[in-house]
C-alpha cells in the first residue's frame, strides 16, 4: 500500500514544530508542543491503520470500502485523554505562577547542588555512619547501657573502703 | 516445619499487644514459639539420626518453580536445638531483664521472635532460594534489633555498619546459588549437596560467591569489625544474636556446602586462611578490651574463626569436631553473655577496671560464669574441652604442610582464648584491689585510651555498687552452663548424633569425641595451651600495655569508614553528571536516542516504497496547509494567546483530516475537545503574562531546531515505511461482523470502545478522572473540592467579575436590576435582598446573571445561552444514545454536555455554573467509573465475562421495539466521567481563580508581565484595596 505524501509531510511538521516547543522552558510552550506532538501520532496512527476509507458503520457503508475501526478507537480516547493532561499541565502552569510568578520549568535546584559541591570536591551529604568514628569502642561500649531491672536495694560492700 | 514458622509470625505479629497488656510477663508466652521448635527438634531425634528426618513441600509459585520446601536432617536438627533452645532461654531472661516501663518492648518481642523464626526457616529451608531469602529476613530483623536503642547514634551506626556488609555478602551469596542452581539444574538444596556440580570456573564462582555470603555473616576478616560494633544492642540481643543464632548462619552456610566442596582448592584456600586469621585476630583483641562485652564479642569473632576452619576443613574428624564444637559455643558463650548482662544490671557498669567484689556477692553468677568460661577455655570434663580436643587431634592427622599451620593457629588460638577467658571471669567477678573511679575513667579514656589497670589506679578509687537482680536472670545462663557440663559426660552420646552429618563428607577417617583418651600427644598439647592461657592471664598488664604501645595497623573499621565515604563521593559526582536537573537536557537525551536508534535502522535496514499516492483527496491539501502552517506560526508566536488560538485553528484542521480518513467519531470528538481546550487555556491564560519571557539564546535554539527537524525527518520516515510493513491481516478484519453480533451495534468505533476492547477505555476513563482530580488538588490544594456556588447564597452587592469601574454606571437605570457602583469598584447596593424575590428572578434569562457585575453582562449572550444550553443538552443525550450506530457516543456526549456547561459559565459567571451544575464533579466521576467497572462486573453473574455484553430486545407498547445493550450503561459511565471532568476544570480553573481574584489572594495576571518575581506583589495585593483590572478571556 502506497503512502500518502501530504499526510506524512504534516506529521513530519507537526512533530518537528512540537518538538522545537518541547525542548522550550515555558510550561505552556512546552503543553503546546506536546498538543502539537499528539496531533502528529494520532495521524501517524491513522496512516499506519491503513488507507484513508469511508465511515467505519455497518449498514452505511459497504464492508470493503471502511477505514480501519481500530485505530481510530484508539485515537479517539488518546484526543480526549490529551484533553485531561491539557487541563494539568495548565493547573500546573498556574500554580507555577502563583509560587514564583511564572510558569518556567527551572533546573532542579538540589540537582544542582550536588553538582556544585561534586565539582568542588565537597561533601554532597551529610550520612554521620561514614564519619571516622571519634570514640572508641570502649567508650561508645561504655555509654550502652540497656534499660536494665532496677534489682533488689543496693548495699554498700564492707571491707572495700 | 510450616506449623513452626506460622507459630513463630503469629507470636511477632501479637507481641507488641501481648507486652502491651502483660507487661513485660509476656516473654514468658513468647518463650513457647522458640521452645516449641526446640521441643519438636527433639521428638524427631532418633529418626533423624536414622537419616529419616521429616520433609515437607508446598508449592508456592509454580509458574517460577518455586516451593516451600523443609528438611530435618542432623545438620538443621543440630541447629534447630540451638536456635530454638538458647532462644527460648534468652526470651525468659528478657522478662526479668528489662526494666518494666522499658522504651519498645512491644516492637523488641515481636522482631526477636520474627528473627527466632527466620533463623529457624533458614537451616531448614531445602530450597536455595528458599534459604535466601530466610538469609535476608534474619539479616534485616538482626538490623532493627542491633539498633533497638534507635535514639542513640552508635546503635544506629552499628545496626547500619552490620546491615550494609551482611546484605553485600548476602547479595554476593545469591548469585552464587543462582549459578549453583543453574549448574546444577536443581535449586533443591539436598540434591544440589548429592549431585554438586564440579570443575567448572562458574562452580568456582560461585563457591567464592557463597563464601563472601558466609564470612560477612560470621563476621570473619576482613568484615569481623561489625560483630563488636554490634554491641551496642541490648545484651539479650548479643546473648542470641553474636553468640547462638546469626552469626552461626554462616558457619551453617559453610557446613552446608562443605561436603560438597571443601576439597576445592579455592575453597581451601579461602577457609584455612580467613579462618585461622579470625582466629588469631579475634584472640588478641580480645586481650585488650575493657568492656566484658567486647571481650566477650572478639573472643566470638575468634572461635568463629575456630568454628568456620575446623567444620570448613573437610575431613570427616573435623567435621565431627567442627559441630561439637558449634554446640558448645553457642552454650558457653550464650551463657556468658547472659551472665555479663547480670554483671550490668547489678552494678550499672560492664567496665572491668570498676568492677570489684562482685564474685562474693552474686556467688550463683559467678558460679555460673566460672562453668561457661571452663567451657570456653577447654577444661576438662567441659564441652568445649571435649570439643576442642576432637579438633587438635583431627587436625593432627592432616597432611603437613598445611596440617601443621593449622595446628600451629589453633593452639595459639586456644591460648589466647585461655587467656581473654580467665581474665573476662577476673575482671567480672574478682576482688581486686585498685579499681578506676568513673571520673578517672573518664579523664583517662580521653587521654589514653589503652591505659592499663594498674597505671589508672586511684587511691580513692571506689568500686561500682553492687545490687542483686532477680534470680530468674541467672538461671538460664546457669543451665545452659550446666548443660555444657553435662553434654561432656556423655560424649558417645554427642557422637552417635552427629555422626551421620560428619559422614556426608567424603574424605578421612570418621572422627571420636571422648572425655579421657589417654596420654595422647593432644592431651599433652592441651595442658601445654592451658598453661600457655594462663601464663599469658599472668602477665595481662604487660600484654595489654605491649598492645597499646603496638603498631595494629589500618583498623577495618577505619578503612571500611573511609570505603563508605569514597563511595557517598563517587555517588555524588555520577549524579551530578548524569542528573543536571534539566528537563530540556533530559527530553533531548530521550528524543536523541529515539532519532539514532529509530533512524538509524530506518536508514539502515529498510526498503522505502517507490510508490506514493499524493492524496486521497484534494480537500486534504487545504486541511494539511491549516495544520501545517497553524503549527509553524505557533512555534514564533511570542504572544499566549496568539499561541492559543494558532493551536486551536491547527486542531481543527487535524478534525477535516480525520473526516478525510474516514473518520467521523474521530473528527467529532476533536471539534468538541478543540473547543474545551481552548476555553481552558484561556481560563489559565488569564492570570499568566501575557507574553512569553524572552530567551535570548541563539545557540540553544538551533540546537532545538536542529533536533526538531531531525524527529520530524524520522517520524517521517516511519509514516512513510509503516503503511506498507503490515505483513499480518489486520485485528479489526472482523470488527464489523462482531460488533453486530456481539457488540449490538453499526458504529464499530463506539462498539470497539465500549465493548471489543472496553478494558482499554476503562484504563483511559480512569486516567481521566486522575487527570480532573490533579487538575482540582493543583488549584484547592487542601480539598478535592470547593463549595457549590448557588445564586441565592451570592453577595447582594453583585461582584462577580467586577474589578474595575464600570464607565456605563451612569447610564444605568438606578436600583431595579442594576446597582449603584463607586469609583473604586465597590458595589453597594444595600436595598436589594440576598434572595431575588421570584418576580424579579422571571424576568432574569439566566437564574444567577444577577451575581455578575453590570459591566459583565450582555443581554445577547445571555438569551442565546437560555435558548442553547437545554438544547445542547437534548443534543448530548441523542449522542450518547445514537453513538452505538452513528457518530457519537459517551465521550462525544460528554464534551457536548461540558460544553453546555462552559457556555453557562462564561454567561453567568460561578454562581451560574453552580445553578447549572450543582453537583460535585467527583461525584460524577466516581459514579462514571463505577458505571463502567461495576457493571462490567455484573455480567460476571450473570455467568459471562468481565464486561460482556447482553443484548435485550423489548417490545414496548408505544414506544415500539426497544434495542437495549448493556454496554450503554459502559457509555453513560464514559459519560460522567467526561462531564466529571469538565465540570472540575470549571470549577477549579475557572470559578476559583474568579473567586480568589476577588477576594485578592492573587495578584491578577498583568501585574507579573515579564515573570518578574516578586514575593511582595501578594502582601501588596492583600493590603491594597481591589484588584485593578480583570484581563479576562470572556468577549
Amino acid at each position: 500500500m502506497s503512502p500518502n505524501i501530504v499526510l506524512v509531510v504534516t506529521i513530519g511538521v507537526l512533530f518537528a514544530a512540537g518538538v522545537y516547543l518541547l525542548l522550550e522552558r515555558s510550561l505552556s510552550r512546552v503543553l503546546i508542543g506536546v498538543i502539537l506532538i499528539g496531533n502528529g501520532a494520532n495521524l501517524l496512527f491513522l496512516v499506519a491503520g491503513g488507507a484513508a476509507g469511508r465511515p467505519p458503520i455497518v449498514g452505511a457503508t459497504p464492508e470493503g470500502q471502511m477505514s480501519d475501526p481500530l485505530p481510530q478507537a484508539m485515537v479517539l480516547t488518546a484526543i480526549v485523554i490529551t484533553l485531561g493532561m491539557t487541563a494539568f499541565l495548565l493547573a500546573m502552569a498556574y500554580r507555577s505562577w502563583q509560587l514564583h510568578r511564572h510558569d518556567e520549568v527551572q533546573d532542579d535546584v538540589e540537582d544542582r547542588n550536588i553538582a556544585r559541591l561534586a565539582a568542588a570536591n565537597e561533601r554532597a551529604t551529610t550520612d554521620a555512619d561514614t564519619e571516622v568514628a571519634a570514640e572508641t569502642l570502649d567508650e561508645e561500649a561504655a555509654e550502652a547501657r540497656d534499660e536494665t531491672d532496677e534489682g533488689a536495694p543496693a548495699r554498700v560492700l564492707e571491707g572495700e573502703r | 516445619m510450616l506449623l513452626l514458622l506460622a507459630v513463630h509470625l503469629a507470636a511477632a505479629v501479637v507481641a507488641p499487644a501481648l507486652l502491651n497488656w502483660m507487661g513485660r510477663k509476656a516473654f514468658w508466652v513468647l518463650a513457647l514459639a522458640p521452645a516449641s521448635a526446640a521441643v519438636w527438634a527433639l521428638t524427631w531425634t532418633s529418626q533423624v539420626q536414622a537419616g529419616n528426618g521429616p520433609v515437607e513441600q508446598l508449592e508456592w509459585i509454580p509458574v517460577l518453580g518455586l516451593e516451600l520446601t523443609f528438611r530435618l536432617d542432623t545438620l538443621s536438627w543440630l541447629m534447630t536445638l540451638v536456635v530454638g533452645g538458647v532462644g527460648a532461654l534468652v526470651l525468659i531472661y528478657c522478662a526479668a531483664y528489662f526494666k518494666s516501663s522499658a522504651s519498645g518492648l512491644g516492637r523488641f518481642g515481636g522482631v526477636f521472635v520474627a528473627f527466632s523464626g527466620s533463623m529457624l526457616g533458614l537451616v531448614a529451608a531445602d530450597d536455595l532460594l528458599l534459604m535466601f531469602v530466610f538469609w535476608e529476613l534474619t539479616t534485616v530483623t538482626s538490623y532493627v534489633l542491633i539498633g533497638h536503642y534507635a535514639e542513640r547514634k552508635a546503635s544506629r551506626r552499628a545496626a547500619m555498619q552490620a546491615i550494609v556488609i551482611t546484605t553485600a555478602g548476602g547479595l554476593a551469596m545469591l548469585v552464587g546459588l543462582v549459578l549453583l542452581g543453574e549448574a546444577a539444574g536443581t535449586f533443591r538444596l539436598s540434591e544440589v549437596i548429592a549431585d554438586p556440580p564440579q570443575g567448572t570456573t562458574t562452580v568456582t564462582v560461585a563457591i567464592v560467591c557463597l563464601l563472601a555470603g558466609a564470612v560477612t555473616k560470621s563476621a570473619l576478616i576482613p568484615f569481623h569489625f561489625w560483630l563488636p560494633a554490634a554491641m551496642a544492642a541490648p545484651t539479650p540481643v548479643s546473648a542470641y544474636l553474636h553468640a547462638a543464632a546469626m552469626v552461626k548462619a554462616g558457619v551453617y552456610l559453610v557446613a552446608r556446602f562443605a561436603p560438597a566442596y571443601s576439597t576445592t582448592p579455592v575453597w581451601q584456600w579461602i577457609v584455612i586462611s580467613l579462618g585461622c586469621g579470625t582466629m588469631l585476630l579475634g584472640g588478641y583483641r580480645a586481650l585488650r578490651q575493657h568492656d566484658l562485652k567486647l571481650i566477650l564479642a572478639f573472643g566470638t569473632v575468634s572461635q568463629l574463626g575456630l568454628i568456620v576452619l575446623l567444620v570448613g576443613l573437610g575431613t570427616r574428624a573435623t567435621a565431627l569436631a567442627g559441630l561439637a564444637m558449634l554446640g558448645a559455643h553457642a552454650m558457653f558463650k550464650a551463657a556468658l553473655f547472659l551472665v555479663v548482662g547480670v554483671v550490668d544490671a547489678a552494678t550499672g557498669t560492664r567496665d572491668l577496671r570498676r568492677l570489684s567484689g562482685v564474685g562474693r556477692e552474686l556467688k550463683l553468677t559467678a558460679l555460673a560464669g566460672a562453668l561457661a568460661t571452663a567451657s570456653m577455655i577447654g577444661l576438662p570434663p567441659f564441652a568445649g574441652y571435649v570439643a576442642k580436643e576432637a579438633g587438635l587431634e583431627a587436625v593432627g592427622h592432616l597432611d603437613a604442610p598445611v596440617g601443621t599451620i593449622v595446628l600451629v593457629a589453633v593452639a595459639v588460638g586456644s591460648a589466647l582464648t585461655v587467656a581473654y577467658g580467665l581474665r573476662l571471669w577476673w575482671g567480672a567477678f574478682s576482688t581486686k584491689p585498685a579499681v578506676v573511679p568513673e571520673a578517672v575513667v573518664e579523664s583517662a579514656e580521653s587521654t589514653a585510651p589503652g591505659t592499663s589497670i594498674h597505671e589508672a589506679a586511684h587511691d580513692e578509687a571506689e568500686p561500682a555498687r553492687i545490687t542483686h537482680p532477680s534470680l530468674l536472670l541467672v538461671w538460664p545462663a546457669m543451665i545452659l552452663a550446666v548443660l555444657g557440663l553435662a553434654v561432656a559426660l556423655l560424649p558417645q552420646l554427642g557422637e552417635h548424633l552427629l555422626e551421620p552429618y560428619a559422614a556426608t563428607y567424603p574424605e578421612g577417617e570418621p572422627g571420636h569425641l571422648v572425655l579421657w583418651a589417654g596420654l595422647t600427644p593432644t592431651f599433652v598439647l592441651t595442658l601445654a595451651i592451658l598453661l600457655a592461657g594462663a601464663l599469658l592471664f599472668l602477665v595481662r598488664d604487660r600484654v595489654e600495655r605491649w598492645q597499646t604501645a603496638a603498631y595494629h595497623g589500618p583498623e577495618a573499621d577505619r578503612v571500611y569508614r573511609r570505603f563508605m565515604r569514597r563511595l557517598d563521593d563517587v555517588a555524588a559526582d555520577v549524579t551530578a553528571v548524569t542528573q543536571r536537573g534539566s528537563l530540556p537536557l533530559y527530553l533531548g537525551l530521550i528524543l536523541i536516542v529515539f532519532v539514532v536508534a529509530v533512524g538509524g535502522t530506518a536508514l539502515g535496514s529498510t526498503v522505502f516504497p517507490t510508490q506514493f499516492t499524493f492524496w486521497d483527496n484534494p480537500a486534504q491539501l487545504v486541511f494539511a496547509a491549516g495544520t501545517i502552517v497553524s503549527a509553524l506560526l505557533v512555534t514564533r508566536a511570542r504572544r499566549r494567546l496568539k499561541a492559543v488560538i494558532l493551536l486551536g485553528i491547527g486542531g481543527y484542521s487535524m478534525a477535516g483530516l480525520y473526516l478525510l480518513h474516514g473518520a467521523p467519531d474521530l473528527a467529532l470528538t476533536q471539534v468538541l475537545v478543540e473547543t474545551v481546550t481552548l476555553v481552558v487555556f484561556v481560563l489559565v491564560l488569564r492570570r499568566l503574562p501575557p507574553y512569553f519571557s524572552d530567551r535570548p539564546l541563539a545557540a540553544s535554539r538551533w540546537v532545538r531546531l536542529g533536533l526538531g527537524v531531525a524527529v520530524g525527518l524520522t517520524v517521517a520516515g516511519i509514516a512513510l515505511v509503516a503503511p506498507s510493513a503490515r505483513i499480518h491481516l489486520p485485528v479489526s478484519t472482523d470488527f464489523a461482523q462482531e460488533a453486530v453480533t456481539f457488540g449490538g451495534g453499526k458504529n464499530i468505533v463506539n462498539v470497539t470502545l465500549v465493548d471489543i476492547r472496553a478494558w482499554d477505555t476503562m484504563g483511559e476513563i480512569s486516567v481521566l478522572l486522575v487527570a480532573a482530580t490533579g487538575v482540582a488538588s493543583l488549584v484547592f490544594l487542601s480539598r478535592r473540592g470547593g463549595a457549590i456556588y448557588r445564586a441565592d447564597e451570592a453577595r447582594v452587592d453583585r461582584a462577580v467579575w467586577g474589578g474595575t469601574a464600570d464607565p456605563m454606571a451612569a447610564l444605568r437605570r438606578p436600583g431595579g436590576d442594576s446597582a449603584a457602583v463607586d469609583a473604586g469598584g465597590m458595589v453597594a447596593d444595600r436595598d436589594e435582598s440576598a434572595v431575588p424575590s421570584s418576580a424579579s428572578r422571571g424576568r432574569e434569562w439566566l437564574q444567577a446573571g444577577r451575581t455578575l457585575a453590570p459591566q459583565r453582562r450582555s443581554v445577547i449572550f445571555e438569551v442565546v445561552v437560555r435558548l442553547l444550553f437545554h438544547t445542547m443538552i437534548v443534543y448530548s443525550v441523542y449522542l450518547l444514545f445514537s453513538g452505538h450506530n452513528a457518530p457519537g457516543g459517551g465521550f462525544a456526549a460528554g464534551l457536548v454536555t461540558g460544553i453546555a456547561l462552559i457556555v453557562r459559565y462564561l454567561a453567568g459567571g460561578r454562581y451560574e455554573l453552580g445553578e447549572a451544575a450543582p453537583v460535585q464533579p467527583g461525584l460524577l466521576l466516581g459514579l462514571g467509573l463505577f458505571l463502567s467497572a461495576g457493571v462490567g462486573l455484573l455480567a460476571l453473574l450473570a455467568g459471562g465475562e468481565v464486561l460482556q455484553s447482553w443484548i435485550f430486545d423489548i417490545h414496548l407498547p408505544v414506544i415500539g421495539d426497544l434495542h437495549l445493550v448493556t454496554s450503554l450503561f459502559f457509555d453513560i459511565g464514559v459519560y460522567l466521567v467526561v462531564v466529571g471532568l469538565v465540570l472540575d476544570i470549571l470549577r477549579s480553573l475557572g470559578a476559583e481563580i474568579d473567586r480568589r481574584a476577588e477576594t485578592g489572594e492573587d495578584p491578577v495576571g498583568g501585574d507579573a508581565a515579564g515573570g518578574d518575581v516578586d514575593g511582595d506583589v501578594p502582601a501588596q495585593v492583600a493590603a491594597g484595596a481591589k484588584p485593578a483590572g480583570w484581563d479576562g478571556g470572556v468577549p
